[in-house]
């Protein structure tokens, strides 16, 4: 199988996020940027479909903090081919991203033919599209959103995908190929990679610079942000301070209090 | 142009979804704000006894087609961008919910028009609508205002409560009739129902949740042993069960279970909106996080900043040594 990735780095929301001056963005100066979560399991995604069809994986980033990690540590996990979008002026909205990769994988010949396209479902920051749907429709593929697990079909025209509704009840789907699939997690958790196996994909690998494709709408935003700040809550938690032992008395007491104990 | 405001009327497996009635209560207000209509766009196979219950809306616009039958996106969005181009509302709102989720971006696309994901409220304002998104994992709000004549809203779930858009009037419906291309399309074999031999964890009292502050399949059994001492079960957010460290049957929030146990003790979860989407109207939430900023503390009543970690050990021994 010829297996696309496409991956994007978003805030570590782990850290404490500021807004700029300007009010109405992120102050990048001390963000901490990691790749998004739902993306890294759509690369181990791919690199189990690999490991069991054979074929290829290819993986797509758009330019970012701390990318270039993420894309040998990709290859290092298994992927044959890693490409970073540079050029932009960052700061891209998700729309803009998708039509970027879009674009690309159109246009960029030896990328073709693809059997898959495989991406996160969402990320923290899809404020204005998600990645996948946009794709499916500027590529004309078919779509599926939630999946957690993709097994190929003998024909190699199709997979069978999984893909989550609520209430803990899934559905298996037919989905012809190509595709692009927006996966929620891969049927295994993303493997981990030691840091020397890191270190040597950055010595014998080369990471693909492409430049940003002219796009026809020219990616301008749709929206406009007029301010961003950190949510005003109706409510807080009560804190309760102290050690460990402290604590737990005080936690006891209000579970006593409520008669679960 | 119509300029009404339609909501998307979520339904799944024969039933209407909460969301549905959020999004009524939501859509009157902004309807009502800028003097327009509020319709309700019901799209299915043999569901059009429904509409009964979609009073809220001036009016329901349904459509009826086998391809509609199942949840999918891009069936969804195709009879959506149809009416759309002959009715001309103003704004669409789209669940953001697993059933409808990649609707709302497929139809902008389609009918090329801007999508606000992540909306938790939407406001008339001087004849335009104002969107409040919810980004970064509810660490950041962000005030969006959309360009052009029409915007679709991805609306998240718990905007407004569902018994406000509910209504006793039998609404007028207009029956409409949309097209299908004839392309491949993802297709539905089957469902696959949860597993019913595990733990029921919405029937449950107490209810010790864990997140990836729990760090280690060793820790959740640490947590387990804590639940046992407080006569509860364990429960996980998103990324303990991608982890494999719990059943899916244990999953809490979007794509798991809703749950409102007396007691809901939440141990290194952060508290992204999908989570608190399940466990936000239980009467008793502790939470417990290294992250004083963790979203959780807004939904909890009582609050610790701790490591998971450094709490369970002694919470456990406290109540084990109080239940003698």
């Amino acid at each position: 199988m010829n297996i696309l990735v496409l991956l994007r780095m978003v805030p570590d929301v782990v850290e404490e996020l500021e807004i700029a001056p300007d009010g109405r963005t992120l102050d990048t100066e001390y963000l901490r940027m990691i790749v998004n979560e739902s993306d890294d399991h759509a690369l181990e995604q791919a690199l189990i479909l690999k490991e069991r069809k054979g074929g290829k994986v290819t993986v797509l980033a758009l330019d970012a903090p701390d990318v270039d990690d993420v894309l040998f540590s990709a290859v290092a996990k298994g992927a044959d081919r890693v490409m970073k979008i540079e050029g932009g002026d960052g700061g891209v909205t998700t729309r803009a991203a998708a039509g970027m990769f879009a674009e690309i994988i159109r246009n960029e010949k030896d990328l073709q033919p693809f059997d898959i396209v495989l991406t996160g479902v969402q990320a923290i920051d899809d404020l204005d599209a998600l990645v996948a749907p946009i794709l499916s429709h500027r590529l004309g593929l078919p779509y599926l959103a939630i999946v957690t697990k993709v097994t190929p079909d003998a024909t190699g025209k199709s997979v069978t995908a999984i893909r989550e509704f609520a209430g803990g009840v899934r559905g298996e789907f037919d989905v012809p190929l190509p595709a692009v699939l927006g996966i929620q997690a891969a049927e295994k958790p993303p493997r981990y990679v030691p840091v020397a196996k890191v270190r040597a994909a950055m010595k014998t690998s080369k990471i693909e610079s492409i430049g940003v494709p002219t796009m026809a709408d020219g990616g301008q935003p749709l929206l406009d942000v007029s301010h961003m700040r950190k949510p005003v809550v109706s409510g807080h938690a009560q804190m309760l301070d102290g050690e460990p032992e402290d604590v737990s008395k005080k936690l006891a007491g209000i579970f006593t209090e409520r008669g679960l104990l | 142009m119509s300029g009404n405001i339609w909501i998307v009327a979520e339904q799944w497996r024969g039933k209407l979804s909460e969301i549905t009635f959020e999004s009524l209560a939501l859509g009157r207000e902004v309807a009502d704000g800028l003097g327009v209509k509020l319709q309700a766009v019901l799209l299915g196979h043999d569901v059009q006894n429904l509409s009964t219950s979609l009073g809220m809306a001036d009016s329901v616009i349904y459509v009826d087609h086998t391809e509609l039958a199942d949840p999918g996106a891009s069936a969804q969005a195709s009879a959506l961008a149809q009416l759309v181009r002959q009715q001309k509302p103003r704004t669409v709102i789209v669940p953001l919910t697993n059933v409808s989720l990649g609707t709302g971006t497929l139809l902008g696309e389609q009918v090329g028009a801007p999508v606000v994901n992540f909306c938790k409220d939407l406001r008339a304002a001087d004849g335009h609508i104002v969107a409040d998104c919810v980004l970064y994992g509810g660490k950041i709000e962000a005030t969006v205002t959309p360009r052009g004549d029409l915007t679709v809203i991805g609306l998240w779930p718990g905007s407004r409560p569902p018994d406000k858009g509910r209504s006793d009037r039998n609404p007028p419906v207009e029956t409409q009739t949309v097209t299908f291309a004839d392309q491949p399309s993802v297709k539905l074999r089957s469902y696959i129902e949860p597993d019913a031999s595990d733990v029921d964890i919405t029937q449950q009292d107490v209810l010790v949740a864990v997140g990836r502050g729990i760090q280690s399949q060793e820790n959740v059994a640490l947590a387990e042993e804590l639940a046992a001492s407080l006569g509860g079960a364990v429960c996980g957010s998103r990324p303990v069960i991608d982890q494999g460290w719990l059943p899916l049957s244990r999953q809490v929030g979007k794509s798991g279970l809703n749950v409102k146990p007396k007691l809901y003790l939440a141990l290194g979860i952060s508290g992204a909106p999908e989570h608190l989407e399940g466990m936000k109207d239980a009467p008793l939430i502790v939470a417990v996080n290294s992250d004083p900023d963790a979203p959780i503390f807004n939904v909890a009543h009582y609050g610790v900043v701790a490591d998971a970690m450094d709490m369970i050990p002694t919470l456990k021994e406290t109540v084990l040594a109080l239940r003698g």
